[in-house]
């Protein structure tokens, strides 16, 4: 079956990859095993598709040819319109397909549920028993990611890195709006949002840096929204750990308070410790001191709430309105004031410099991307893989 | 007095001298273009002394095929908009690599395809859809006008002042940077402070008040005023399409408004339907408005997939195939387009289960699509194929929309829509069927029923330029798209780092602009048409040899349609009559009972207007005082009583009697 698999995909891939010579469809040439099985789904399916396609546009063809006007050698029945046959044909082919597509959709979608652990590493090995997968903790806040590592006791600011052939357990929460956890090459994605977790498991088998971004529109620093990941060896896994811990800072909530503000274009950031329950704390949305967690409310009103008293819990739960009251009153608009909607920076094109400051940052230059303080920068060219 | 802040505040709102774009040189360029366009064209107005019958016969008109042409010619309108915003993103995506940042700031870029999306979706395909439905459908079932020919005004007027209020926003303040469906919490007061969600937000619901009353009058005309003889069986395709479509408006804008009164309230009120904090919940809203927008869909290809059947039996010269089917195919997807919302976002989180349930629901929906193709596909089989424009379009959509249709099925399957969801192979699906579906729709359907309003055939040299610049260009602008899709390139990002990427967004843009020279031929169609009117005159009605009821009045039909309302007695009741050789009633003609004119729509929609501005600006007073006029004018229409008039016998003789002389002269 793999090997029947594999020579259909190649088939049915020949014509657009002799088009798109030396085009790099990542999608269709991942480097672990989830976004594998996604790609031969695509195949799969497009080939059941193509079965019906392909008869009805050459038909199309066919019959506008044959029968155009100045054939008058074509049968021409003005009343013809009706065929029981044919009709069960018309309604029972789409139907068949349908049926076989569906099939496919049911197990593919259980089998490829992001939220279930993963069985094998890929087509040939499954998961070793004494396996212990990698857990990351993604955060996107706006507009960079922050990875936690709670086994490694780590975090960074986009880059993320996993031995190859073992599976990561991803947790996915966001701090402000909406966006897309999206790593093509490795698997597909999955919407990181606020006060919420998704999750996804997935394993990557080829060693290499990939390109990970958010794929759901979250504002302004949308387009640059965009990380490395790394593919290592189990090795070179351990050293980027102790790399992250020799040259990293500390996270505390000061530092990540800081850190979750508006920017574009964050560098790369290492933190060789991480206080406890950070996640946690940005998960339930109380990261901010003196606010409620979520969970503590979701506790009060399991107990059957907290009746009138509930009000005086009010302003610990507000937690959108910080841009507000931290940025004054609302701009009318931008980029008219110069108050663009949850962004310290000045509006671009302006070259002021950036507002952000991590304390101890001036320790890793070497991690950091180029000097982002003009807005006419060019971005960091990029690794491709 | 101005130097009183307090005053100042109260009588402008948030509004400011800073909301003017002054130092946006592409909107101050756009701005003169407008005032010098507009200059000249309330000068030609004056010129041509065309003001009073402007307000007279226009405007203030009730008539169905008026107010229909005056949809679409809003819809060719807002096009133009709409595809100068397209562009713009295809300028900026060619240009913005390797560290430049190309034309567009992203506040600018963003704005710019939200604007394209609103305004292609609500502001050109509806009204196009709509004022094809509203010019057609009651001469299909042989009526004199809709159920309720004031509505149809009101309606029209209300769908124009959503459109004035979106125009709006581009020289006062900002429009919307959050995407076409203003997902929260990026939406909400707190990440999107200023106008642009509120011009969004009273843009639709303004015009959404216009498409639900313009849904309800359709449904009515159609179930209540079909001609005598013409069972539910014997309706024209189109006029079945149209039925399902309205029923989808009816059922499904009411949802859009409530959710977007829900995101009003969180934002002028403070509530927390969808924030964030307090028990909000953004997952509802994405719930909530893809119940809407997925029958959206439907809503928009439905009447697409009548033209197309209304064609191909014409230009075949031959009864369609399957029609029972047909109808039976149309009925099936208006039912199972309510479930199948949730393949939007399948990468929300659901449970394998959900997401398998709906992405099945949405492929058995190819089922019957998969059968109206096939019924045209036979329609064509043993026809006599005229190639008029009309029927390129139509075997232009045939081909492309099943691509569409195969790239639609692909995306849902979930573990599939995992890695192309968001991505730009997405994008380059849904205008495969938009583009491919609708708009070729539309197309064939003004060139095939512009005789009919017109009393003249368009060009067909320039008809068939415009069909193959927007065919090619279709393909050159849109499967590049798929091809970066499958590279990994994800939707609404203005700047790009990894060089390879270029040459597809290259061959993009020059797609895009071959569209640009399909839409300038489709003009110069129009003026040449114009000039060339007497050649191109329809005498008989019948231009195309066609099959159903509009075809057998005269073209321009007069302001009553039918001077005896037509007795159908079967499904092409036109082509029976013909057959049958049925010959036009010459006298005994009776006076005409009709609707009177009334400017009290437009007086609506203008006020509507100011409604939504002092809303969008928090001044209150504006708000305040246009509301009541509102509701003062509305009850006050009530008292009209001069709401009709009879056509005396005698016109009426008169008119026919000019049409008998024209057909006689041509034979």
């Amino acid at each position: 079956m793999p090997g029947f698999l594999k020579l259909t995909r190649h088939i049915a891939l020949l014509p657009p990859l002799l088009l798109l010579a030396g085009c790099d469809m990542v999608v269709m040439a991942p480097s672990g095993d989830i976004a594998a099985q996604q790609r031969d789904l695509i195949v799969i399916s497009t080939i059941l598709m193509l079965l019906i396609i392909v008869p009805v546009i050459f038909l199309t063809l066919l019959f506008a040819w044959r029968y155009r006007r100045a054939n008058t050698a074509a049968t021409y029945d003005p009343e013809w319109h009706h065929s029981t046959a044919l009709e069960v044909v018309i309604w029972s082919a789409p139907l068949a397909i349908i049926i076989a597509l569906g099939a496919v959709t049911w197990i593919s979608t259980h089998k490829l549920d992001p939220y279930r652990p993963l069985d094998r590493i890929d087509a040939a090995r499954p998961v070793p028993a004494d396996v212990k997968p990698v857990t990351v903790e993604v955060v996107a806040l706006d507009w960079k990611w922050l990875f936690f590592y709670p086994d490694q006791g780590i975090a960074t600011v986009n880059e993320l890195a996993a031995p190859v052939d073992v599976p990561i357990n991803f947790k996915i929460t966001a701090s402000s709006v909406m966006n897309s956890f999206y790593i093509p090459a490795l698997a597909g994605q999955i919407y990181a949002m606020p006060g919420m977790q998704t999750k996804l498991h997935a394993v990557i088998n080829k060693q290499g840096e990939y390109e990970g971004f958010s794929a759901n529109y979250s504002g302004d620093g949308f387009s640059h929204m965009r990380f490395k990941f790394h593919g290592v060896d189990r090795q070179g896994f351990d050293a980027w750990v102790a790399r992250v811990k020799s040259q990293g800072t500390a996270l505390n909530r000061d530092a990540y308070l800081k850190l979750e503000k508006p920017s574009e274009r964050e560098p790369v950031r290492y933190f060789a410790t991480v206080e406890a329950g950070l996640y946690e704390a940005i998960l339930n949305m109380c990261a901010t001191p003196g606010k409620m967690c979520m969970h503590e409310m979701m506790h009060i009103d399991a107990m059957g709430g907290a009746g009138k008293e509930s009000f005086k819990n009010h302003d610990r739960l507000e937690y959108d309105n910080r841009h507000a009251t931290e940025e004054g009153a609302p701009a009318a608009t931008f980029p008219a004031t110069g108050t663009p909607a949850r962004s310290e920076e000045q509006p671009e094109g302006t070259n002021e410099p950036m507002q952000h400051e991590m304390p101890g940052m001036g320790g890793h230059e070497g991690h950091s991307m180029p000097d982002m303080q003009e807005g006419s920068d060019p971005a960091p060219a990029q690794l491709r893989n | 007095m101005f130097s009183d802040p307090d005053l100042l505040k109260f009588v402008f709102g948030r509004l400011t001298l800073e909301a003017i774009p002054y130092h946006e040189p592409i909107l101050v360029a756009t701005f003169i273009a407008v005032v010098i366009g507009g200059i000249g064209l309330l000068g030609l107005i004056t010129y041509y002394r065309f003001w009073g019958t402007l307000w007279r016969d226009w405007l203030t008109s009730v008539d169905h095929k008026k107010i229909g042409i005056m949809y679409v010619i809003l819809a060719l309108v807002m096009l133009l908009r709409g595809f100068a915003d397209a562009i713009m993103m295809r300028l900026q995506q060619a240009m913005a690599f390797g560290g430049s940042e190309g034309y567009l700031p992203p506040h600018h870029y963003d704005q710019i395809f939200t604007a394209h999306g609103v305004i292609m979706i609500f502001f050109m395909a509806m009204p196009f859809v709509t004022g094809l439905m509203n010019f057609v459908v009651p001469l299909q079932i042989g009526a004199r006008d809709v159920s309720f020919p004031f509505l149809n005004n009101f309606s029209f007027w209300m769908t124009t002042a959503g459109a004035i209020i979106i125009m709006l926003s581009l020289f006062v303040g900002e429009f919307a940077r959050t995407g076409w469906l203003a997902y929260p919490p990026l939406s909400g007061a707190d990440y999107s402070p200023g106008v642009g969600v509120d011009y969004y937000i009273w843009g639709l619901q303004v015009a959404g008040i216009g498409t639900t009353l313009s849904g309800i009058n359709l449904i009515a005309t159609i179930v209540k005023m079909r001609a005598p003889g013409m069972t539910m069986m014997k309706m024209p395709v189109f006029t079945w399409t149209s039925l399902c479509t309205n029923v989808l408006i009816v059922a499904t804008f009411p949802v859009l408004t409530a959710t977007l009164a829900l995101l009003t309230l969180d934002r002028y009120v403070g509530t927390n339907f969808f924030t964030n904090d307090l028990g909000g919940d953004p997952m509802m809203y994405v719930n909530l408005i893809w119940i809407w927008g997925h029958p959206e869909v439907y809503i928009l290809v439905l009447p697409a997939f009548g033209i197309f059947s209304e064609v191909v039996a014409t230009f075949c010269g031959k009864r369609l195939f399957g029609y029972a089917s047909m109808v039976y195919a149309t009925v099936v997807i208006t039912i199972l387009s309510y479930i199948v919302w949730l393949h939007h976002f399948f990468t929300m989180g659901s449970g394998a289960s959900v997401n398998a349930f709906f992405g099945i629901t949405t492929m058995i929906i190819s089922i019957p699509t998969g059968a109206k193709m096939f019924n045209w596909l036979f329609t064509m089989y043993r026809g006599r194929i005229r190639y008029e424009v009309p029927m390129l379009w139509t075997v232009g959509f045939m081909v492309t929309f099943v691509i569409g249709g195969m790239t639609g099925v692909l995306l849902a399957v979930p573990p599939a829509d995992f890695v192309l969801h968001n991505s730009l192979f997405l994008i380059a699906h849904f205008h495969n069927v938009i583009i491919g579906g609708v708009v070729f729709g539309l197309m064939a359907g003004v060139v095939y029923w512009f005789p009919k309003a017109s009393g003249f055939r368009l060009d067909p040299f320039w008809g068939k330029m415009s069909f193959w610049f927007w065919l090619t260009g279709f393909y050159f602008a849109f499967m590049p798209l798929y091809v970066l899709g499958l590279m990994g390139v994800t939707r609404r990002v203005s700047q790009f780092e990894d060089p390879s990427l270029q040459i597809w967004f290259l061959i993009a843009a020059f797609g895009a602009f071959l569209i640009a020279l399909g839409i300038l031929s489709m003009l110069v169609q129009l003026v040449v048409s114009f000039i060339r009117r007497e050649e191109l005159r329809d005498t008989t009605g019948d231009p195309w040899d066609a099959r159903t009821l509009e075809w057998s009045t005269s073209s321009p039909p007069p302001d009553y349609n039918f001077a005896f309302t037509p007795v159908v007695h079967d499904q092409d009741s036109w082509w029976d009559m013909k057959k049958r050789g049925a010959s036009r009633p010459l006298s005994g003609f009776k006076p005409i009972h009709m609707p009177r004119n009334t400017g009290t729509g437009v007086i609506l929609g203008a006020i509507s207007v100011a409604f939504a501005f002092g809303m969008i600006w928090y001044m209150w007073w504006l708000a305040g005082l246009s509301f009541l006029a509102m509701v003062a004018i509305a009850i006050g229409h009530t008292f009209n009583y001069d709401r009709d008039f009879y056509i005396p016998a005698d016109v009426v003789t008169e008119t026919e009697g000019k049409r008998t002389e024209l057909l006689a002269s041509e034979v």
